[in-house]
């Protein structure tokens, strides 16, 4: 007897919805192993992690907080990655949106700026985002310089850029040398949706995000061009449609949407710019981005999965005194059970006893 | 060898008296998945035979001498060797039992020299210099100059072919597998060849020889065995069959004939080539040299030529999917279209069906209304002010469905599940649906299956007769006598002036793709005609 992985004829629909949640169910059974390693209880730890913060309401909105960024990044790299282009710098283009928007939010700090001021930041902030995809972008259509290093490097510029505003020239000098900004003028600030809670605008944002790739992949000519070219270089080219472009467009519209959710960040939840405003969103949105299947409304869905596991994290770490890291553990094993089962789309397991088999084929 | 004696032989040929058979497979299956490749194979090849191995693409040859080679592990069954039963850890074993193979695909590196090849397929045990001076006398002797210290990249495609076998002998098999050898070979080449294995064949080898050229395995085969879905058909002597009653083996039916409508007219000049070159944009790629031709509406011109003398980049160039500096140099409907992208070109009326059929004239991986719509989108009203009309889609994949008899599993599947002829049915279908002015079509059956094959060639007369002018580039001389009014040739990035059907004997046309012009004489009536 043997196990096989035998190739389908076609790519299986059912599998690609279901894998997404067969890679959640190994994460959790590998995740009880390691509580239980850590000798932690692993029923509340799983408890802590996926059920506390559902039941109450400040969790769920900080749920739907956490989301924003990351499925608002995730559906700019989804386009990326369709169109077979790497950028895995969505970390570095939201730090630069939050940057050139809180540019906004310093200068006109205690005048009387109007309403202006935000629509203003969240503009500048992704075309600057923009703009900062656009080197690795050019650099790649122009020397053919690795996209996926060039993107990953500059994330650590724009990491020690924002560092040194906001310990030098951008420092609130009512801060007692704290390396912050003021806090953002209310003109400058994403409005919540509910007084006194924490859900803001950029959440519909991102909803309006999620419903505009989904239009722009399924019913566009555009779409189907992204798709195309990622999927059939070849045969892209010959339907007339130039890669090299869209590699410009998609890193541009997904350093925008990186960038926009870097100043949704900053002038939302955080209110003034500083280090550490992202754990990490930029590459924990390429997971959800795999996770999603690199479909908008997939995306949505793992968007706030993965945003659980931060609040979760949180909550384990408050009740249990399980390191934070384990965080990160957890979405690094998701991601490659991700990966793992997507060869599952295009392959099925078989067993295989040999000699019966072949006495059926003959017959 | 007496009547009663040839009565009691097996084979069917009769004269292995006092032998065994130097290879049997007994029950011999391949199974990919829920495929049979290969359904419970027998066959005996004995010494000093030539044994064709007959079928359509996808009948199971190559599957078949996969596994005789030691390349794939059969599923089931077995493999005897002079009677003994083997099991084949990879080609290494294969070839140290003797048995050899020369692949229709050559492995060969380009930028290294003739000996340095042939060093890299032996096992390295002699040196350099040893192996240069048997490479050379092993040339010698079998009639297959070589030219050891030469690059690859300088070779054609007929002195490639020379490198794989002259390795191969050199290992001294006694058992030689030999693919297809003769798709890429002149007429001439073919012939010299034959004398090759003739003699081979004496030495007291034994040859297995895949091909699906009926009349060639009459004139060089002992046996030929017939596959046909996996399945061995019959082993007969190819000599007392006729190429029909193989033909009706292989495909296990009569092909349709094809046949071109009365009336076709020759009207204005719709697709023009002026003094086309081009610099090949691969390091050994080939250089278009001054090509020019004038194709009518009504007309099919053929290009042959042995692969890669630069049908891909004429095809590149004519199709935009590579730019020419001077517009004039391709002319599609009377506008200067050089210098334009492949789009405009379908705008103006052009339609182009590429060789490779998934991955360049398909998306593989995707829907088949998507796969209308990857050439579709120009021309064809599927896009309005950017938006996708996926009915008109659906449409033309259910129109080409039906008028090309395509089948599939489902309405709309991936391109990859159809079969190749199929799925090139459904391509040149897709196309010709779009009603256009020119088609370019390269190799419009390779690897297809004959019925299909038909399908696609009427389908090629009918749009000419209809008033479209078409341009078909094709190794297959015989496709090319059957539906082309004029037969051009490439050779080395440049074409011959072309010749009347009716003119183009197999003899002409094989000396202009081995790169000899025609007498003087002969060509300026070729060039009036």
């Amino acid at each position: 007897m043997q196990l096989v992985l035998e190739k389908r004829t076609e790519r299986s629909n059912t599998i690609a919805l279901v894998s997404p949640l067969i890679a959640i169910g190994l994460t959790i059974v590998t995740m009880t192993i390691l509580f239980a390693i850590l000798g932690k209880n692993p029923l509340l730890a799983l408890q802590a992690y996926f059920v506390a913060p559902l039941t109450d309401g400040y969790s769920l909105q900080e749920i739907a907080v956490k989301a924003t960024p990351l499925v608002m990044i995730a559906i700019g790299l989804s386009l990326c990655y369709l169109a077979n282009a790497w950028n895995i710098g969505a970390e570095g283009q939201f730090l630069i949106g939050a940057v050139a928007g809180s540019w906004i939010a310093v200068k006109t700090q205690g005048t009387d700026a109007g309403a202006w001021v935000l629509p203003v930041m969240l503009v500048l902030a992704a075309a600057a985002g923009a703009l900062y995809a656009l080197i690795p972008a050019i650099c790649k259509v122009k020397f053919g310089a690795s996209e996926i290093l060039t993107s990953l490097m500059l994330v650590y510029v724009a990491d020690l850029l924002l560092d040194y505003l906001v310990r030098g020239p951008w420092r609130d000098p009512n801060g007692f040398n704290f390396p912050t900004t003021a806090d953002f003028d209310p003109v400058a600030t994403v409005p919540v949706l509910i007084e006194g809670g924490r859900l803001h605008l950029g959440s519909i944002i991102a909803l309006l995000v999620v419903a505009a790739a989904a239009i722009l992949l399924g019913r566009t000519i555009k779409g189907f061009e992204i798709r195309v070219v990622g999927a059939a270089p070849r045969a892209a080219r010959f339907g007339g449609f130039n890669a090299n472009q869209l590699i410009i467009l998609t890193f541009a519209v997904s350093g925008a949407l990186a960038g926009l959710a870097g100043i949704i960040e900053v002038a939302g939840p955080v209110g003034h710019l500083q280090p550490g405003i992202s754990p990490g969103y930029g590459f924990t949105a390429i997971i959800v981005a795999f996770l999603g299947r690199l479909n908008p409304v997939g995306i949505l869905i793992a968007g706030l999965f993965l945003a659980l596991t931060f609040i979760g994290g949180e909550q384990a770490q408050i009740a249990m005194k399980i390191p934070l890291d384990v965080t990160k553990v957890f979405q690094g094993i998701l991601l490659f059970y991700v990966l793992a089962c997507d060869s599952l789309i295009l392959y099925r397991f078989k067993l295989v006893f040999p000699n019966r088999q072949v006495a059926r084929g003959a017959g | 060898m007496p009547a009663y004696q040839r009565m009691l032989d097996p084979t069917p040929n009769g004269p292995h008296s006092g032998e065994s058979p130097l290879l049997t497979t007994v029950g011999l299956t391949k199974r990919y998945g829920d495929f049979l490749a290969n359904d419970s194979i027998d066959i005996d090849v004995w010494p000093n035979e030539i044994h064709a191995l007959l079928g359509e693409n996808g009948a199971g040859k190559s599957t078949l001498v996969k596994a005789i080679y030691g390349l794939i592990q059969p599923s089931a069954g077995e493999i005897r060797w002079r009677g003994e039963r083997i099991v084949l850890s990879g080609p290494s074993e294969a070839r140290s039992r003797g048995i050899g193979m020369v692949f229709q695909h050559f492995s060969l590196f380009d930028n290294l020299t003739v000996a340095e090849n042939v060093a890299l397929g032996l096992d390295g045990r002699e040196s350099f210099r040893d192996m240069s001076a048997r490479l050379e006398q092993v040339s010698k002797t079998y009639g297959l100059p070589l030219d050891p210290k030469r690059e690859v990249w300088q070779l054609s495609v007929g002195e490639r072919q020379r490198i794989e076998i002259v390795r191969a002998l050199m290992q001294d098999p006694k058992f030689l597998i030999l693919d297809e050898p003769t798709a890429v070979l002149t007429p001439q080449e073919a012939d010299q060849l034959f004398v090759v294995l003739e003699r081979l064949k004496a030495e007291g080898r034994a040859i297995l020889y895949i091909s699906h050229k009926l009349e060639e395995v009459k004139r060089l085969c002992d046996t030929a065995t017939i596959l046909r879905g996996g399945r061995k058909i019959q082993t007969c002597n190819p000599r007392r069959e006729t190429a029909a009653s193989l033909a009706r083996m292989m495909v296990g039916g009569e092909i349709r004939e094809v046949k071109a409508a009365a009336g076709r007219q020759t009207t204005i000049p719709r697709l023009v080539v002026n003094d086309l070159s081009l610099p090949p944009d691969e390091p050994h790629g080939i250089r278009l040299e001054h090509i020019s031709f004038e194709l009518k509406g009504g007309e099919i011109l053929g290009i042959a030529g042995v692969a890669g003398n630069g049908q891909d980049e004429l095809f590149a160039a004519l199709s935009g999917e590579r730019l020419s500096n001077d517009p004039g140099t391709v002319v599609i409907e009377g506008i200067a279209a050089g210098h334009l992208s492949i789009t405009k070109r379908r705008k103006l009326g052009a339609a182009f069906v590429p060789e490779e059929r998934l991955g360049h004239g398909t998306a593989p991986r995707m829907k088949l209304s998507e796969n209308a719509l990857l050439t579709g989108h120009a021309a064809s009203g599927m896009v309005h002010h950017g938006f996708i009309d996926t009915a008109a889609t659906l449409q033309t994949v259910d129109k080409a469905t039906e008028t090309f008899d395509v089948r599939k599993a489902k309405r709309d599947p991936e391109a990859a599940s159809l079969s190749g002829g199929n799925l090139q049915k459904f391509i040149v279908g897709r196309e010709i649906l779009r009603s256009p002015a020119v088609l370019v079509v390269s190799q419009p059956t390779w690897g297809v299956d004959a019925g299909a094959a038909a399908v696609i060639r009427q389908a090629l007369l009918d749009l000419a007769s209809a008033g479209a002018a078409v341009l078909v580039t094709s190794q297959d001389l015989d496709e090319l006598a059957e539906i082309a009014d004029r037969i051009a040739v490439m050779f080395h990035g440049r074409l011959s002036a072309p010749l009347a059907a009716s003119e183009a004997t197999r003899e002409k046309l094989g000396l202009l793709m081995g790169g000899s012009s025609l007498e003087p004489r002969e060509a300026a009536h070729a060039v009036g005609a």
